[in-house]
């Protein structure tokens, strides 16, 4: 049986340059900027002030609501400032600055053994909460609130993704090798949580490797199955992930959990494990650093707030034809305006790209060609859908499934006429959310 | 670092696909029957396909530099379009005409509508309408038609009064008005075409037309390099035959005719005239079929290729209202 789903594209992945390095360490950072709202969610309260002495793991902000988490200080030493940086995204929020004291100290029970096994499904998801754990694969939704259905919905699996179609990024298929106990350990946490019968990993066939470690490990648990599959970009997109593993369409405007799904990143997993069984926060991740504009590529582990810029020259620095440097995959990450943007949850990778491959084209008009509706895993019209918000005409997009779009940009990687059309989808999604914030 | 990076929206990378290389692509394809052309009419084919393509560019490219905006001649389409557009002449048209109707295709039914994309019609038939609007005679008179040479290199070209000819389709549907009940493999053998001529292209008809071989290996190159919707083709001339055959003629030759074969894999697969979905495809390909054997068999013209393909190109936009694909995860609104 083949899983997949029904339209999607295989880009060049460009995986060759990062997915034999093993996660390497960074370096300490002299400084840290860790955003208070680096989730889908509320914004979380600082709790700490100009001049406090932190130390790794200290929660540095209380939620802000119950989707909502805190976060924690990365590094040890003094909270310099709590100022409005540019996040990755572009936009200025506030962030609590930390001075390094170059002594990496652990807060108090940080990083302790702890007796899990007698946890309730409750205790767990505090854990995850007061963790400060979020989705991983790029979204940062916080993961407490996905493990906490309404009662009526029943979960049937947990879906762990460590599929990573986007190219270039190899983070979750390095982790999957290097630590696949604490992932299945956190599954097996998550499926405790909402009492959930199954367990699935999905990997694309691309990671040979990971699959074979993922399934010598998890051989002898019997609710717990590795699936393979095809490699085609957005196979890790949620409503993708679920249909190919158990061929279900999570319903427009819903989400998994109307199909009893929950479906979380690999490194979330890991997250999760840390949370509840070595009392760690969620303050350093997996962060690919990678691109065909940069020296040496890495896998590198990352403390949350560190300067893009750091991990750069960790990695040899860029070489002279970059010409974006993007947080996160090609196909959704964001292109940064500064290269100090810090690590956040979300940051999976670091990706410099030359001019060569990353070019920006002038748009051409729309030959109708249709290959932008053979490839749309949502099964859209994309170009129709353009042409109306480019028109103003939005209410007739969203008739056409404009807020179903996930902005994979799938469509508009195969545009012959390189239309801008995910630029277009954002506009339009925006303005609906507007009208509607209006209307209420 | 003081290098600018650049910001713009996802996705970062794009594939190498690009209109100017579909579109040269597509004129590629169609150097095997311009070949054919030359070998079974002589040098005359090659001559007005030059004059139209040259007529097609030189419009394109006037007319956008008087409208300053950019010029893009060499993105292809104009080619072509020429090409096209002469592919649907009789090989002894004086090549005047071909040449009023490419400016006509570019300048009205292409430019005018705001250029490549914006177009509701098939340029390259709308100066064939034009054409056969303005100079009928020219356009389907028997002495404008021509036997293929017989064979290649022998003559440089028939003189016009030596092998004028009627076009198979023009000689079945006279002869069956006289006697319905002749077969239609009689009447074509009795004029010296097998089915294997029609085939290859060895008769009397348009230019780029009669080859259904060398169009055929045209358009199979296309489809692997997957710029044609194979759909439209294969319904288009599968209910070509279905249709003959129930209504009692005879479904092989239909297909291998006229200019079946060039109007299904060149002009209704016409990216811009066509619909987007592949359901939508589908409908306009039965429609074509429909109205082509409609005219064929009861209209007024031997040929109704072109002017079908004509009539629902103007039905495109409602094709494509009616078969909006079903979105992933569809749910039935629910009535209050
Ligand atoms: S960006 Fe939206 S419209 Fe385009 S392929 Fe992805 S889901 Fe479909
Ligand atoms: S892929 Fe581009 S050119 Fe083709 S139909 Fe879609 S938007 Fe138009």
């Amino acid at each position: 049986m083949k899983y997949t789903f029904k339209g999607g594209y295989h880009p060049p992945d460009g995986k060759e340059f990062s997915e034999k390095k093993s996660i390497e360490k960074m370096p300490l950072p002299k400084i840290v900027a860790i955003h208070l709202h680096q989730h889908i969610g509320a914004p979380s309260k600082a709790i700490v002030a100009i001049g406090d002495e932190v130390k790794v793991g200290q929660p540095l902000s209380e939620a802000g609501g119950f989707v909502s988490i805190p976060v924690h200080a990365s590094i040890s030493g003094k909270v310099k400032a709590i100022a409005k940086i540019t996040d990755a995204g572009g936009s200025k929020s506030n962030a609590v600055i930390i001075e390094s004291d170059e002594k990496d100290e652990m807060f108090e029970g940080v990083g302790v053994k702890v007796d899990y096994s007698n946890f309730s499904a409750d205790e767990i998801k505090k854990k995850i909460a007061a963790a400060g754990v979020a989705g991983m694969g790029g979204a940062r939704f916080p993961t407490h609130v996905k493990l906490s259905p309404p009662a009526n919905k029943k979960i049937d699996y947990i879906i762990l993704n460590g599929v990573e179609c986007e190219p270039y990024l190899t983070a979750d298929d390095r982790l999957m090798q290097e630590s696949p106990d604490t992932i299945i350990e956190g599954l097996k946490l998550m499926m405790k949580t909402v009492d959930a019968p199954n367990g699935i990993i999905g990997i694309e066939k691309n990671k040979p490797d990971s699959i074979k470690v993922m399934r010598d490990k998890t051989s002898a648990i019997d609710n717990v199955s590795v699936i393979e599959l095809e490699v085609k970009y957005p196979q890790g997109g949620e409503k993708q992930l679920i249909y190919a593993a158990i061929k279900k369409e999570v319903p427009s405007g819903g989400l998994p959990m109307d199909v009893g799904v929950v479906v979380s990143n690999v490194g979330t997993a890991s997250a999760v494990y840390d949370a509840v069984a070595l009392n760690k926060p969620f303050y350093e991740r997996v962060v690919s650093v990678t691109g065909e504009s940069i020296n040496d590529p890495k896998n590198v582990l990352a403390r949350i707030g560190t300067p893009s810029s750091e991990l750069i020259e960790f990695a040899g620095g860029v070489k002279e034809d970059v010409y974006k440097i993007l947080n996160g995959g090609p196909m959704m990450g964001a292109a940064m305006y500064e290269m100090n943007a810090p690590v956040h949850k979300g940051t999976s990778g670091i990706l410099c790209l030359s001019k060569e491959n990353a070019k920006v084209y002038t748009e051409q008009p729309c030959i109708s060609c249709g290959k932008c509706v053979t490839v749309c895993p949502l099964n859209l019209l994309p170009t129709d859908i353009q042409l109306n918000v480019q028109h103003g005409k939005y209410e007739e997009a969203e008739k056409l499934g404009l807020m179903d779009c996930m902005k994979c940009g799938t469509c508009a990687y195969v545009c012959p006429s390189k239309r801008n059309l995910v630029h277009y989808f954002s506009i339009g999604q925006a303005k609906i959310n507007e009208m509607k914030r209006d209307a209420k | 670092m003081d290098k600018m990076l650049i910001v713009s929206a996802n996705p970062h990378i794009r594939s190498k696909a690009s209109v100017t290389k579909i579109m040269h692509m597509v004129n590629l394809s169609l150097i095997p029957a311009l070949f054919m052309s030359y070998y079974y009419f002589g040098f005359k084919a090659i001559f007005l396909t030059l004059v139209s393509v040259v007529t097609a560019v030189v419009t394109e490219a006037g007319i956008q530099k008087f409208r300053k905006v950019a010029v893009t001649v060499s993105d292809g389409s104009a080619i072509l379009t020429g090409i096209l557009l002469a592919f649907n002449v009789p090989p002894y048209i004086p090549w005047w005409i071909v040449m009023l109707g490419s400016f006509f295709a570019i300048a009205i039914a292409k430019q005018a509508f705001g250029g490549l994309g914006f177009n509701i019609f098939n340029p390259a038939l709308v100066g064939r309408a034009f054409m056969l609007a303005s100079w009928p005679v020219e356009m389907t008179s028997n002495k404008f038609w021509a036997s293929p040479v017989a064979s290649f290199g022998a003559k440089t070209g028939p003189t016009m009064d030596a092998i004028s000819s009627a076009t198979p389709l023009n000689l079945v549907k006279t002869a069956l008005k006289a006697d319905p009940t002749q077969e239609t493999v009689k009447i074509i053998s009795d004029a010296g075409v097998s089915y294997w001529d029609l085939f290859v292209g060895n008769v009397s008809g348009c230019i780029g037309e009669t080859s259904f071989l060398a169009l055929l290996i045209g358009v199979i190159f296309l489809m692997i390099l997957g710029y044609v919707n194979w759909r439209v083709p294969v319904f288009y001339i599968g209910s070509v035959y279905l249709f003959t055959w129930a209504m009692g003629y005879d479904p092989t030759f239909h297909i291998l005719a006229g200019g079946l074969a060039l109007g299904a894999f060149y002009m209704a697969t016409d990216m811009v005239t066509s619909p987007i979905s592949n359901k939508g495809n589908i409908i306009f390909a039965i429609g074509l079929a429909f109205f082509t054997v409609a005219i064929r068999i009861w209209g007024g013209y031997p040929e109704g290729v072109s002017y079908s393909i004509l009539l629902m190109n103007t039905v495109v936009p409602l094709i494509n209202k009616f078969t909006v694909p079903k979105k992933f995860g569809y749910v039935k609104p629910v009535k209050s």
